[in-house]
């Protein structure tokens, strides 16, 4: 499994070979000279190709913006997200954060190269025990079954009172690790079930690392 | 330390309260306002200053530019070259942070004692450890344009110089042209590529994505004749407290801005020689080596030329 | 303190941080204080990108940061550079001490109270004279020979003795005089290696810039965190700072640069073992946490503000389990778990390495990558039964059973390893709606704004649809043990047709609201003020009060900056927790009579007029206390009552800053320069050569070695880069960043190069006891040899992103580090090891090492 070469998510490969015909169209088209020698404006927008008289930003594309917070270190930089029809456009600074006031670092600056990343996963994979291979599986099944081996493991590593009587309640079993990366809102739901429901005391994030 | 001043530190300004619903229709209106304080309209020149005594070397702008123009990863490996692994400007990367580092001393010279790398006590500002993003100039006199023969590379409403690549028949003549190595064509189209200086950004009112990425202000974004003036105070400022090297690259009448190019529209602060950056110290427009190619180009568009007139008479008469 | 504060500096100290590179945009108001002119300094081991920017660069070996730390505070105090009305005000340094407290110059490296059976010390001796002070920390209660619930109760009877004119032998003051004299610009320089002339540059120069009209900042990371010494390293700059008067005033304080988006979230709301959410001690078997109300007293503390403890524990309970929650059954306290010990990372390795744990859960963290003692971390997830891990692309801990270090070295292969692992993609930024809570503890709103690609899932739907699953499966059980999971409240409306939860609906509850069991009669809570012991109120986290303060405002979703003429306080930019407080202690601000020191520091002040505290920033401290306001011992005064107007510390039994710690650190109420675990070098300072606290695991599969082992003789430090993350799983994934530093490499000073013949990108050979790697060489006079007690030790520093998946690749760095833990957080020590280096590569099959004792095979 070699990673693979570098290329730009969602790019499509450029076009390598155009026929000869192609470019002469386009060229004499767009071609400045022969416009400003026909009597168009001998300013800028005579040099303009089509292209560059209909070049807008994208931005301008999106129908919502919303307001994000960088998912990268703990400064806490803004991010304004704009979409356009149900998909992410593209990622910048948001210019009215007292913090970044529109900045980003470089992490921040390829937030949108995350979110479209071709390594991102859209499937459930799973590993049987002792498989050498990944399988695609339907996410209510996996949750199913997590809930169960959860439910499982619970059960038979539940304690209730120590040898002398102290009341533990807690199950030294399954453990947790993560939630740095999370939102608080996932955070307290994962320390309230786990902890708060379950019994588990093994419940870490990356503060200790 | 020196008399107590209190500068107020850059603020956001009043006119984002206009905008501070947590979800937005689309995007602020005329954001540069916001970003670079600065009103973005035609007809105006507007260029970079790269101020290196802020630069972090962090490399924002290499990222916010490769994400907004959508370009492709180059030249992958690690170079061994201080933290640069991008080693140039190229057809895929449009800003490049050059890392040089100076630390030396004698190692020796203290007998034993501590550490006596020179690098403790240091000059002020950016120093021992040199970072400069380094993008197309955008010159005034821009030898790329003046070779290119068929008008792809023109001068924008904005005064800055694009390739337009719906015109780039990829001849290449841009290419030696360019005394700063610039421009590059790209193998996988054929055509020619460099910094548009976000040509479609501004049309929208937006600041070019590296300029507003920049954590610390390092590259600002500006009317020519406010960032010349800028540049200049700071210059000032920095000779005032002790960084004396300090001086401007492509400023109007600075080294940088010679050989007829007129000044660049993206000019920089130094503290060190133009070459220790990579940079020509006194960079010509390169018409001697262009000029055979150049010839051979000019007879090809004069016989074009008579074609496309023909063809654009015809199309209007239609 | 605020980031944006840092502008208003006159003096950073940099240290423990690579701040230029890993938080760039907090590093952007250190360059704009220097443009205010400020002076800013950076002491670490390597010449960094945030060296090249600062005035003066201290080389400082690494580990040895309170060596130089402890220099800095006796030329404090040497020179009389304190501030003098501040620290005597709002700082212990008056208070006396217990006459058999020994100091560890005295004790040759420990402090009195040492037990060496129990490896651990008792806290009797070093308490006020006379009294017992609860810790400020989330783990009030600590052991002493005598009841400490009960003597803790004599706070309430008087002031804490104290001596004014700091003559008593006793006082802190003579004991840090006494402590810290040791620490000369000489001793600084043997220690570190940093020259001293350098040394009294930064400490001069940081000193003089504080006082009534300057501030100063000290800026850390987890360069200082990563020690077996983290917690005093960082005590030491709280000594520094309370000393020169920069706590709870613009442009002074002690900024924890965080390296996570919510890392400080996570600890506040924990999913962390020890802590419950607010800093509520999570109960312990082996502490008197046997029934609520033992629990309570022994965890709230009766002075200061922790004493409404009672207030935010049965809140959560009620929170927690709604109805079921009842006086009669105390709140449902029984239901909580209670933890043996030591739950954190390191022994959670050690636990699921020898079969303890079966299943778990892995949520955005890499472990494989980032865990100490990688090899033992790979090990480890293979002997879990079940593993599950929700990530937006496959990460090693996902993949370690077919690409991980003993597959690839053919030691396993994949038919060996029996885990059964799920492994489920998540929704990212823009995604998914709810709070980060930053640095500096500002809880921010991310809007959700398209949904994730294909089957991913927001962990919040993760956790809420698995929680749901549980109820179910539960649902019939009358068993007592699954009483936790059946009376779990869990009734949150849903927000869009894949049955993910709103998040607002649980920031909600996290911010408490007046409890009723119909949902649409609860009402949302301002104020931790108005939270109640006696179940009328709910609320997930206490300190979180406010972000939610009315059904219908979510505060964190504000955005609405200060203009340039504004305070620059932005109280309306999202939420600060508490209260919306941007600068704890800020009652500090202002002088003992209640002006603020100076009209160029002024942020919080006594309106005289109005009767209560008037400011820029929301108050910290009692509203209407009047600065000259003293309790009433004659009543036995409780909680706030007991604090002065002049004691600003409110989270502190004596609501003073402690310069002295009596309570709640294991090892020592002072900081003292102990060598990293391993080392090249004895301790220059005492026999003592390492912590004594400090949590070892040695064992077959985590070998530690003693210290000047001559196979390994080079320091080693680990670090981070600007160009990736943390793990790098995000970084190395898109092609942007990963070009950008695109394969791992390590960076050895060009003297040690030339010793061993490595040139510039030439292949090398890293190894510890844990294992080896192979990397490239960036020869580099940023890294530079020491000398160290007349002996040249070199130093090699090595980034840890790497791991084999993504675009940018490279040999797992954590192969080489140990399960080495700090007694008082359990993180590990990865910033100062030892190791060994020579030219070459591993073979392709070469194994990075075994999982037994390495040592033997080297004898």
């Amino acid at each position: 499994m070699k990673p693979r070469q570098p290329r730009k998510p969602g790019q499509s490969r450029p076009v390598l070979r155009r026929t000869l015909a192609d470019r002469a169209r386009d060229f004499l088209a767009e071609w400045s000279l022969p416009r400003q020698l026909s009597g168009e404006s001998p300013f800028s927008d005579a040099a303009k190709s089509r292209m560059s008289h209909t070049l807008r930003p994208r931005l301008e594309e999106a129908d919502t913006v919303g307001t994000n917070i960088c998912p990268y270190c703990a400064v806490g930089c803004a991010q304004l997200i704009y979409a356009k029809e149900g998909r992410v456009i593209h990622v910048e600074g948001d210019p009215r954060s007292p913090i970044n006031q529109g900045t980003l670092c470089p992490k921040g600056a390829a937030t949108f190269g995350w979110l479209t990343s071709e390594l991102r996963m859209s499937k459930v994979l799973y590993r049987a025990p002792h498989s050498d291979r990944w399988e695609e599986r339907p996410l209510d099944w996996a949750m199913d079954r997590i809930a169960q081996l959860t439910k499982q493991t619970r059960d038979e590593t539940f304690v209730e009172t120590l040898p002398d009587g102290t009341v533990v309640n807690h199950t030294l079993g399954i453990a947790s690790l993560g939630g740095a990366t999370l939102d608080n809102e996932e955070n307290y739901l994962i320390k309230k079930l786990f902890s708060g429901g379950l019994g588990m005391v093994w419940v870490e994030n990356q503060a200790r690392v | 330390m020196g008399a107590v001043k209190d500068i107020p530190a850059r603020a956001v300004p009043k006119r984002a309260l206009d905008y501070a619903e947590p979800i937005l229709p689309g995007m602020i209106p005329d954001e540069s306002e916001l970003t670079a304080g600065v009103t973005i309209v035609p007809g105006r020149s507007y260029g970079f200053f790269t101020d290196t005594t802020l630069c972090i070397g962090c490399k924002a702008c290499e990222v916010a530019c490769k994400e907004w123009n959508a370009l492709p990863a180059d030249d992958v490996g690690l170079k061994g070259t201080s933290y640069d692994n991008t080693g140039r400007l190229s057809a895929n990367s449009w800003r490049h942070v050059a890392f040089v580092e100076k630390i030396g001393g004698d190692l020796d010279a203290g007998e034993g004692r501590g550490t006596e790398r020179n690098t403790t006590t240091m000059p002020p500002f950016q120093s021992n450890w040199l970072m400069m993003s380094d993008v197309c100039k955008h010159c005034h006199n821009a030898p790329c344009l003046e070779a290119c023969p068929t008008g792809s590379l023109f001068r924008t409403e904005f005064d800055t110089v694009v390739v337009q690549q719906d015109i780039c028949n990829g001849c290449g003549y841009c290419v030696p042209a360019c005394p700063f190595g610039v421009v590059d064509l790209n193998v996988a189209d054929g055509k020619a590529h460099k910094c548009t200086l976000c040509y479609d950004r501004l049309k929208g009112g937006l600041e070019p994505a590296c300029a507003k990425s920049c954590p610390t202000d390092s590259i600002q974004f500006g009317e020519l004749p406010d960032l010349v003036e800028r540049a200049r105070e700071r210059v000032d400022s920095l000779h005032e407290r002790g960084a004396t090297d300090a001086y401007l690259y492509g400023a109007p009448g600075s080294p940088g801005a010679t050989g007829d190019l007129g000044h660049l529209n993206a000019f920089f602060l130094l503290t060190d020689r133009p070459e220790t950056y990579g940079l020509p110290s006194a960079p010509t427009r390169a018409s001697n080596r262009v000029a055979p190619a150049l010839g051979t180009g000019l007879a090809t568009m004069a016989g074009l030329t008579m074609v496309a007139v023909a063809l654009f008479a015809a199309n209007r008469r239609s | 303190m605020p980031q944006w504060d840092l502008a208003n500096s006159d003096a950073i100290l940099v240290m423990g941080s690579n701040m230029a590179e890993n938080h760039p945009i907090a590093f952007r108001f250190a360059l704009q204080a220097k443009e205010k002119g400020a002076a800013l300094f950076h002491a670490d081991p390597r010449f960094t990108r945030t060296s090249a920017l600062v005035d003066t660069y201290a080389p400082v070996r690494a580990g040895t940061d309170i060596a130089f730390l402890g220099g800095i505070i006796r030329h404090i105090l040497e020179n009389n550079l304190w501030f003098r009305d501040y620290a005597l005000n709002y700082t212990n340094i008056s208070t006396i001490i217990e006459d058999d407290f020994l100091d560890a110059n005295q004790n040759d490296g420990k402090f009195s109270g040492w037990s060496e059976k129990k490896k651990s010390y008792e806290y009797d001796s070093w308490q006020y004279k006379g009294e017992f002070v609860p810790s400020s920390l989330a783990e009030h209660f600590v052991n002493t020979t005598e009841s400490f619930s009960d003597c803790t109760k004599r706070l309430k009877k008087g002031p804490t003795p104290k001596d004014e004119t700091l003559q008593d032998p006793r006082c802190v003051y003579q004991i840090l005089k006494r402590h810290f004299s040791v620490y000369t610009p000489e001793m600084v320089e043997r220690v570190t290696g940093c020259p001293k002339e350098t040394f009294l540059a930064v400490a001069d120069g940081f000193c003089r810039a504080s006082g009534p009209e300057r501030t100063g900042a000290i800026c850390y990371a987890v360069g200082w965190t990563h020690h077996s010494t983290g917690v005093q390293i960082i005590r030491a700059a709280a000594i520094i700072q309370l000393l020169l008067g920069n706590v709870g005033r613009p442009g002074g304080g002690i900024l924890a640069l965080r390296g996570h988006s919510s890392i400080q979230g996570s600890t506040d709301i924990p999913t962390l073992y020890n802590l419950l959410p607010g800093y509520l001690p999570q109960p312990h078997a082996h502490k008197p946490h046997g029934t609520l109300q033992d629990y309570i007293d022994h965890e709230a503390t009766p002075t200061g503000w922790w004493h409404n403890f009672p207030k935010y524990m049965v809140s959560l309970l009620r929170a927690w389990y709604g109805e079921a929650a009842m006086k009669e059954n105390g709140w449902c306290f029984e239901m909580l778990p209670k933890i043996l010990g030591d739950h954190s990372q390191l022994p959670m390795t050690l636990a699921m390495q020898d079969g303890l744990i079966r299943g778990m859960f892995l949520m955005g963290q890499n472990p494989a990558v980032g865990g100490s003692n990688s090899r033992l971390v790979q090990s480890a997830l293979g002997k879990l039964d079940w593993l599950v891990v929700t990530d937006f692309t496959e990460t090693e801990s996902a993949s370690f059973w077919y690409e991980g270090h003993a597959v690839r070295s053919g030691e396993l292969t994949p038919q060996d390893i029996g885990t059964e692992i799920f492994l489920l993609p998540t929704s990212l930024a823009g995604e998914k709606a709810g709070t980060f809570t930053n640095t500096h503890r500002l809880i921010q709103w991310h809007d959700k704004v398209v949904d994730g690609p294909g089957d991913s899932r927001s962990d919040l739907w993760f956790i809420y649809q698995l929680g749901r699953r549980l109820k179910a499966l539960y649902a019939n059980s009358a068993a007592v043990k699954d009483q936790g999971i059946r009376y779990l409240t869990w009734d949150y409306p849903e927000a869009d047709g894949k049955g993910e939860p709103d998040a607002e609906a649980v920031l909600k509850e996290i911010n408490g609201y007046t409890w009723s069991p119909d949902p649409a009669q609860r009402q949302q809570i301002p104020d931790f003020k108005e939270l109640k012991d006696d179940g009328s109120t709910a609320c997930g986290c206490w300190i979180y009060t406010g972000v939610f303060p009315k059904n219908d405002f979510n505060h964190a979703r504000s955005r609405k900056a200060d203009g340039a003429d504004g305070p620059g306080t932005h109280l309306q930019w999202a939420f600060a927790w508490p209260s919306n407080r941007r600068t704890l202690v800020n009652r500090a601000a202002a002088d003992p009579s209640g002006k603020p020191w100076s009209e160029r520091k002024k942020l919080v002040w006594w309106d005289e007029e109005k009767g209560e505290w008037a400011g820029t920033d929301a108050v910290d401290f009692s509203k209407n206390k009047r600065p000259d306001y003293a309790p009433d011992w004659s009543t036995e005064p409780s909680g706030m009552d007991a604090l002065c107007g002049t004691d600003p510390f409110i989270m502190i039994a004596d609501g003073r800053g402690a310069l002295f710690v009596p309570s709640g650190l294991k090892d020592g109420p002072l900081p003292t320069h102990y060598e990293p675990v391993e080392s090249p070098v004895r301790n220059p300072l005492y026999a003592q050569q390492q912590n004594p606290t400090a949590k070892i695991w040695d064992r077959p599969d985590n070998p530690i070695h003693p210290p000047g082992d001559p196979r390994y003789p080079y320091a080693l430090t680990t670090y981070r880069l600007t160009e990736h993350h943390s793990g790098g799983t995000p970084t190395r994934s898109v092609a942007s960043t990963a070009e950008l530093q695109p394969e791992g490499f390590c960076e050895i000073p060009p003297e040690l190069a030339a010793e061993l013949g490595i040139g510039m990108l030439d292949w090398v050979v890293l190894s510890t006891p844990r294992g080896q790697i192979e990397t490239k060489a960036m020869v580099t006079e940023r890294l530079r040899p020491f000398a160290i007690d007349g002996r040249r030790i070199y130093q090699i520093g090595l980034p840890w992103h790497f791991g084999w998946k993504g675009f940018a690749t490279g040999d797992i760095a954590n192969v080489l580090t140990a399960a080495i833990g700090d007694p008082n957080t359990g993180m590990h020590e990865n910033k100062a090891l030892t190791c060994g280096l020579r030219p070459g590569r591993l073979a392709p099959d070469e194994p990075r090492g075994r999982l037994r004792d390495v040592r033997q095979e080297g004898d």
